[in-house]
């Protein structure tokens, strides 16, 4: 059943009818998520009103750390099982976690500057964050580089599996150094440290941010799909042309 | 400033700044999404549409 569903023909097929929804579902949440941010939560007893960028901050690091993680398990699946789709899954996820880490530095830094009287501290959470940024980049240009897919997909697999070692870093340096970054509010033991007039649109706009990266992961494995035919043929038609054959003498796509 | 029922304060440059950088990056995934899809689609039907007078006329010799 998985592995028919996760063939590229097949992927293309069932995720077709879903794209239209799951676009018109993540605007619907951003909408409402948006809605909540700036009509009814109240300001924070000491940040102010500078607590609404806790909802584009918190949701683009989770997003940042979830297709780092998502690459992960498909970098596994390009080295186990070697599967196509893995590697496609892989490659569609890079720039998209690259622009939510992007956003989450940014908006960490424009939330620093009033709070803490700074835009940057070298302190573990942000430089582990900032680290992952550079692993997006380094394998997004390591892409660009190695012209033979199958060659750069186990070559960034590697490197993806050996950058995996920084998720565990950027969840737990809040705790296990002394940083100036708050620690766990959400995940914690003993619960949510945060109000609930705070935290439920908070979790509604985690929501809307991973639906819309869903979408966005999906749209750019379907494109991905297309590149890699468009690649296949081409060659193709280069063979043909090589060997002087007349047109269309090369066929099967 | 003051943006729906709230006055944002002396920060009101670093909510707004974070919240038009965010626009942006998402409006840009958006579109590079919807371009590159564009890009792929036009340039396989085009390659398709080359070998389809081939395939013609292979099946014309055929026949």
């Amino acid at each position: 059943m998985w592995t028919r569903l996760a063939h590229p023909g097949h992927f293309l097929r069932w995720t077709a009818p879903l794209m239209p929804w799951l676009a018109g579902l993540s605007g619907v949440l951003l909408a409402f998520g948006l809605y909540l941010t700036w009509f009814t939560v109240p300001p924070d007893y000491q940040q102010g009103e500078t607590v609404r960028i806790m909802y584009i901050h918190v949701p683009a690091a989770w997003l940042g750390v979830f297709f780092y993680g998502a690459m992960a398990v498909s970098a596994l699946g390009t080295l186990v099982w070697r599967h196509p789709l893995a590697d496609v899954a892989q490659r569609a996820a890079a720039p998209i976690g690259a622009a939510f880490t992007l956003i989450c530095l940014v908006t960490g830094s424009l939330w620093g500057k009033p709070m803490w009287g700074t835009y940057w501290v070298w302190d573990a959470r942000l430089t582990s964050m900032l680290v992952l940024f550079l692993i997006y980049c380094g394998i997004i240009a390591l892409w660009r580089t190695i012209e033979d897919p199958n060659r750069a997909a186990r070559a960034i697999a590697i490197l993806t599996l050996v950058g995996a070692v920084n998720l565990p870093i950027i969840k737990f340096s809040v705790n296990w150094w002394s940083t100036l970054h708050q620690p766990a509010s959400i995940m914690r033991m003993g619960g949510s440290s945060i109000d609930p007039s705070m935290l439920y649109p908070l979790l509604e706009m985690i929501l809307a941010f991973t639906v819309l990266g869903i979408t966005l992961h999906l749209t750019a494995m379907r494109t991905e799909i297309l590149r890699r035919r468009v690649r296949a043929l081409t060659i193709r038609e280069a063979e043909r042309l090589d060997a002087g054959l007349p047109l269309g003498a090369v066929q099967g796509l | 400033m003051t943006l729906g029922p709230h006055d944002l304060g002396p920060h009101a440059g670093f909510i707004l700044g974070a919240y038009a950088f965010t626009a942006l990056v998402i409006a840009g995934l958006i579109g590079h999404a919807m371009r590159d899809r564009r890009a792929q689609t036009r340039a396989l039907a085009a390659l398709q549409d080359s070998s389809q007078p081939a395939s013609r006329s292979s099946a014309e010799r055929r026949a």
